[in-house]
């Protein structure tokens, strides 16, 4: 297990590496000139062309990402053109908001959306279970920013009784968190209602029915365990799927995180900004990949064996499927 | 000839199955449906997609507008019927860009192994490690806004997940025995793949379209509502959602009609996905 958890980490490496690049150049190729961006139009062509060597814009592209590389193993993710300040200061200064944002989003997905599947599996072609798999199917469907939009329609301005936009108090986070949500809660209860589907028509079910085991000790105790292993995979990515929501969301709602953070910085070419933003959240990211993996070796004892048996010979297959951030 | 009927049978078989669901029939019937109003606009749309009638601003829905018209009098549903056009074409093509591109490398690294299966895959590992939209955003910043660049922004970042189900599938393939026997008698790589892998991994590719379009159209709304996808006066949904935002206010009927055109596209799609990929399912069959 020990090997498996390093061989884990190791292989997380060369793919954040892989992300810098991938984001440098995308950055690299962008059309607009920074040192412009920074003094403005009135300033000089001498004076741009100034700080464009100053900034190394002049370099070649494998001496630019080699010394943002070398600044990134110090900590350094450079300085915002805007503001001047350190993009690690800009970052950390709005990641809390963004993660509080997704942990909230995540927590609601998992609180409505286990139950529901759980009941809707339990009592298949009910009325409950048709309600539940018909909203579920909305759920998926139903751009998230439009939802934003009617959510604010609706509760802001018609009844006015939520804040639409701004970040000054916990009735703030409402809004936002249900439409982040919808497609979590909604993907979470498909995949619960699938699983339990499967493993309550297996034989082992079928053994604890027929020594005389109650329903709800059934469920609760036999099929819960074995039915909620995908369901972890499905959290994870939903997480991740909420800080991209974040994204969007923070744009409409006007919240202060990562997600607005970055887009403004795309409309002013703040790339520092960009690239720290899209690099954190891809590291939030890999972590989080990390840790489902693990945690599905953790309770799936049949991994955990399959995994001591092959040991040398195979690699373990990807356990997560991990990546499928958007519903499909 | 004989393989030909076979084929024939299978793609038979998937289609009774598919017939049976009514769901799956009812997101067709709907995706018909858009496909038509897509083709014919030009007869269908009441008014011109640029008709702006000044003195017909920020109108509420009526009989002469059943949608409203928006804040250049521009009539909301001829609009919307427009841009059917340009988010089924913006969800096709990009699908199609990642689907070739996709399948082609996940075949390579399926087949050939070793090293370009390690470049391949490794390459879709950190592809991978950003969430798509995020991915969509930082590439749609670089090339700018514009349909082309959306359509490319959205695909990018589907090649993986095609690359990896077709190396999987490709790996089951490879080994079989029919394989075997064409290499025996000396087709090439190109000819192997082309003739006998790829109509074998054909099933899973159609799946993971179907249901890819809609999060394709998705995306590329979301990109046009950053404003960083395609801009107006194009009347894509997303796009017309994000001008319709500053009027939420007081003109509900604005912001609402794009989204459920949204809304219901995606619906079909995943609708038609679901049936189409337990229709395919040979767990599923009797």
């Amino acid at each position: 297990m020990l090997r498996y958890i390093i061989r884990r980490i190791l292989v997380t490496i060369p793919v954040l590496i892989g992300v810098t690049l991938i984001i440098f150049t995308l950055m690299y190729f962008t059309k607009g000139d920074p040192a412009r961006m920074i003094l403005g139009d009135m300033a000089t062509e001498e004076e741009v062309e100034e700080l464009r060597e100053e900034m190394g814009l002049n370099d070649p592209f494998l001496v630019r990402y080699g010394n943002y590389m070398l600044d990134l193993f110090h900590g350094d993710l450079g300085d915002s053109y805007v503001t001047g300040l350190p993009v690690t200061e800009e970052i950390m200064a709005r990641l809390p908001v963004t993660m509080r944002l997704a942990v909230y989003s995540c927590a609601l997905s998992v609180i409505i959306g286990i139950p529901v599947g759980i009941l809707s599996a339990v009592k298949q072609y009910s009325i409950l279970d048709n309600v539940a798999t018909l909203l579920a199917l909305l759920g998926i469907t139903i751009p998230s920013f439009w939802l934003a939009m009617m959510l604010i329609l609706v509760f802001s301005v018609n009844l006015g009784w939520l804040p639409a936009s701004g970040l000054y108090g916990w009735q703030y986070y409402i809004l936002p968190v249900i439409s982040i949500s919808a497609v979590s809660i909604a993907t979470i209860t498909r995949m619960t209602r699938s699983s339990m589907l499967e493993v309550i028509r297996q034989d082992y079910i079928r053994t604890a029915r027929a020594k005389g085991q109650t329903e709800a000790k059934i469920i609760t105790k036999h099929a819960l365990k074995n039915a909620l292993i995908p369901v972890i995979t499905v959290i994870g990515i939903q997480f991740a799927s909420g800080m991209s929501g974040a994204v969007v969301n923070e744009q409409i709602f006007a919240i202060p995180g990562i997600g607005k953070m970055m887009v403004d910085a795309i409309k002013a070419r703040n790339y520092p900004v960009v690239q720290g933003g899209v690099l954190i959240i891809a590291l939030l990211f890999s972590i989080l990949n990390l840790i489902i993996d693990l945690l599905y070796a953790f309770v799936d004892p049949r991994i955990k064996t399959q995994y001591a048996r092959k040991k040398e010979k195979h690699k373990p297959q990807e356990l997560a499927a991990g990546g499928e951030e958007v519903s499909a | 000839m004989k393989i030909g009927l076979r084929k024939n049978s299978q793609w038979r078989d998937v289609w009774h199955r598919l017939k049976k669901n009514r769901m799956a029939m009812f997101g067709l019937a709907v995706l018909i449906l858009l496909v038509l109003l897509a083709i014919f606009a030009d007869f269908i749309a009441p008014y011109g997609v640029d008709e702006q009638n000044y003195s017909e601003m920020l109108q509420s829905p009526s009989l002469r507008h059943p949608m409203g018209t928006d804040n250049f009098g521009r009539d909301i549903m001829s609009r919307i019927i427009y841009g059917t056009r340009i988010s089924l074409l913006i969800g096709f093509i990009s699908l199609l860009i990642s689907a070739v591109v996709g399948s082609i490398l996940g075949a390579c690294a399926g087949y050939f192994s070793g090293i370009s299966d390690t470049i391949i895959m490794r390459g879709a590992d950190i592809l991978m490690a950003i969430p798509r939209t995020v991915l969509a955003i930082a590439i749609a910043t670089t090339l700018g806004p514009g349909l082309v660049n959306a359509m490319i922004a959205v695909a990018i970042g589907t090649i993986p997940s095609f690359a990896r189900v077709v190396r999987a599938s490709t790996l089951t393939v490879k080994d079989q025995e029919y394989v075997e026997a064409a290499r025996a008698i000396g087709a090439s790589n190109t000819h192997i793949i082309a003739k006998y892998i790829f109509p074998n991994v054909l099933a899973p590719i159609i799946v993971q379209a179907t249901l890819g379009v809609a999060t394709a159209i998705l995306l590329a709304a979301s990109l046009s509502f950053l404003g960083i996808g395609i801009e107006p006066p194009t009347p894509e949904w997303g796009s017309m959602l994000s001008a319709a935002r500053s009027y939420i206010r007081d003109y509900w009927y604005m912001v609402t009609f794009p989204g459920l055109a949204i809304m219901v596209t995606v619906l079909a799609l995943n609708l038609f996905g679901d049936g189409l990929r337990d229709a395919l399912d040979p767990k599923l069959k009797k």
